[in-house]
């Protein structure tokens, strides 16, 4: 066990350096230096020395290759350099900006998880009735529907005509600030949820394990509870992780309208004012949250099901 | 009856926009980007002003039907690019099999290891903001899933009678895959690029409310929402409509993805999803 889950680990390390050379790359021919960059807002071209002295200090002088190697000899050392802003350590600007997106996160992924799949479950037991058809009808709507704009229409509802929540900003962190992002966030993962719930028990109920276990007298609570419910959980499980690569994407556009001090807004704001080492190191954090959070799920799907075998 | 009921009100909501989209210089009431008058600012939904007015006294209703034509662009557009990447790759991969498939499955566990929203801001974050930049970033960073579907299919099929067959009569590996393999995997791949369109409709939304898209005055819906952000106090009907657009884009484009699935790929594990 132990073993299959370092492995597992492991094999997420040649992706992550994919990631950074892919990021890195990237970033690397775009034409123009954060210190053009400053030229070009508006307040006037820098001074050519000045821009000089700023690459050198930065290390924009040295060719392509050469500041790879040095980002992951960097990289090596958990160090994600200096972003050209503010010019504090990359890594602590991540630190300060990480919890609010993970706390953003996962109350979206609860508030998701705790509505839409019991939801997909009742909506399976009874396929073709009303619950089933409003939930399904609200799943797609759920889908459909830009999150913006739902943050939008909530904020308006919710904070400036019935005043129940503030709207917008972090505040004290607390769950009267986290509830209308956490809400608009979650909608498109709590349909989603539904949806694949809702399959995933139906395909089950139809299941030739579940026949027997019926057939044998097994009471209904006992069949929903051995069998539906610990079948379908793998494939829930399965979607929970992918939702969350998803969400933490989404999440940017949310922090934006919610001016929420996450990972997304600082993501935002780095690559407008293309400061590079801060995006690359958000982008590298976002990556290598999700590939954490997918071997977590792979290792649950398998102590949950013992057909999985650990390799 | 359920199947017909997607496909009808998908098909519906997917035309009116499209023939709003083609029809807006005839059925506008004003330019979308010139007719600025700050005369009639912020006016509320009412006679003359169907969706009322913004900040410079646009014509909001004008600048809906216009915005049809970037989102319907944007999404279409991008999503072709998706599939033919897709479809290249990953029926190819799963043809060839050998060192190309390693690579190939290596380049789709990387896409698929980076969100694709973040993927699409990072590209948009090294080209000037824009049309074609879209079209770019939204067409490169959502060709995992054709892909992966496409190389499965490939590599079940490409042990059928038939191909063989094809081998033996001295077909060219292009032409067994275009003739052979590809009509029979294209159900399901019109089921993911419909669905696929919706997304990227959702992703120029957000990457233009993010200010990384479509620039103001151009009218895209999501930049639209954008500026409404800062009038919802005043002037909250700026918010409602481009907001609706979008969804009522979306939603044709799921139902009719959804529609489709169960007519074309009737054994999809997930045809219920």
């Amino acid at each position: 066990m132990l073993s299959f889950i370092v492995r597992r680990l492991l094999q997420t390390i040649p992706i992550i350096l994919a990631v950074a050379l892919l990021i890195f790359v990237m970033f690397s021919v775009i034409p123009g230096t954060f210190a053009s960059s400053m030229g070009d807002d508006g307040r006037g071209m820098l001074d050519a020395q000045v821009m000089e002295r700023m690459n050198k200090e930065f290390g924009l002088a040295d060719p392509v290759y050469v500041r790879f190697g040095k980002y992951i000899a960097q990289l090596a050392q958990l160090d994600l350099g200096m972003s050209f802003r503010t010019r504090q350590p990359v890594s602590s600007v991540l630190a300060d900006r990480m919890w609010p997106t993970l706390q953003l996160s996962f109350a979206a992924m609860m508030f998701s998880i705790v509505i839409g799949v019991p939801l997909g479950f009742i909506a399976a037991l009874r396929p073709g009735s009303i619950i089933d058809t409003v939930s399904m009808v609200g799943a797609v709507s759920g889908l459909s529907v830009p999150k913006f704009w739902l943050g939008l229409l909530m904020m308006y509802f919710f904070a400036l005509q019935l005043g129940w929540l503030p709207s917008f900003g972090y505040g004290d962190g607390g769950l009267r600030y986290l509830t209308l992002p956490a809400v608009a966030l979650g909608v498109a993962p709590l349909a989603l949820l539904a949806r694949t719930t809702r399959a995933a028990v139906l395909e089950i109920m139809n299941a030739d394990f579940v026949r027997t276990a019926r057939s044998k007298g097994m009471s209904e609570w006992r069949v929903v509870q051995w069998h539906l419910a610990r079948n379908a959980l793998v494939i829930v499980l399965t979607t929970i992780g992918l939702q969350f690569g998803t969400v933490i994407g989404q999440a940017v556009v949310i922090e934006k309208l919610f001016a929420w001090p996450g990972l997304g807004s600082l993501l935002v704001d780095s690559v407008t004012l293309r400061d590079i080492p801060v995006v690359q190191g958000a982008i590298l954090l976002i990556v290598m949250f999700f590939l954490l959070v997918n071997t977590l799920v792979d290792v649950l799907c398998a102590i949950i099901d013992p057909r999985i075998k650990y390799t | 009856m359920k199947i017909r009921a997607n496909l009808l009100i998908g098909g519906v909501l997917f035309a009116t926009v499209i023939l709003a989209g083609i029809l807006a210089p005839l059925l506008a009431h004003t330019d979308p980007v010139m007719d600025a008058n700050l005369m009639f600012a912020e006016e509320p939904p009412g006679g003359e002003f169907w969706f009322g007015t913004d900040a410079q006294g646009r014509d909001i209703y004008s600048r809906v039907l216009y915005g049809a034509r970037i989102s319907l662009t944007v999404g279409i557009v991008s999503q072709l690019i998706n599939t033919v990447i897709g479809v290249c790759l990953g029926l190819s991969a799963g043809y060839w099999g050998g060192w190309w498939d390693d690579f190939v499955n290596g380049l789709t566990n990387l896409m698929l290891a980076i969100p694709s929203l973040i993927f699409a801001l990072a590209i948009m974050a090294i080209l000037t903001p824009g049309l074609t930049s879209l079209l770019i970033a939204l067409g490169l960073t959502n060709w995992s899933f054709t892909c992966r579907l496409a190389r499965a299919s490939a590599l079940s099929l490409k042990s059928q009678g038939y191909v063989q067959a094809a081998k033996v009569l001295g077909y060219g590996d292009i032409r067994i895959m275009l003739t052979q393999l590809l009509p029979n995997m294209l159900g399901p791949i019109i089921v993911i690029g419909t669905l696929g369109m919706g997304g990227a409709v959702l992703a120029e939304a957000s990457l233009s409310f993010l200010g990384l898209g479509i620039r103001p005055p151009f009218p895209s819906w999501g930049s639209m929402l954008s500026d409404a952000r800062d009038q919802i106090t005043t002037a909250p009907w700026i918010s409602v409509f481009p907001g609706l657009a979008i969804f009522m884009t979306v939603l044709g484009l799921n139902l009719l993805g959804d529609g489709l699935r169960d007519i074309l790929d009737p054994q999809s594990r997930t045809r219920r999803a």
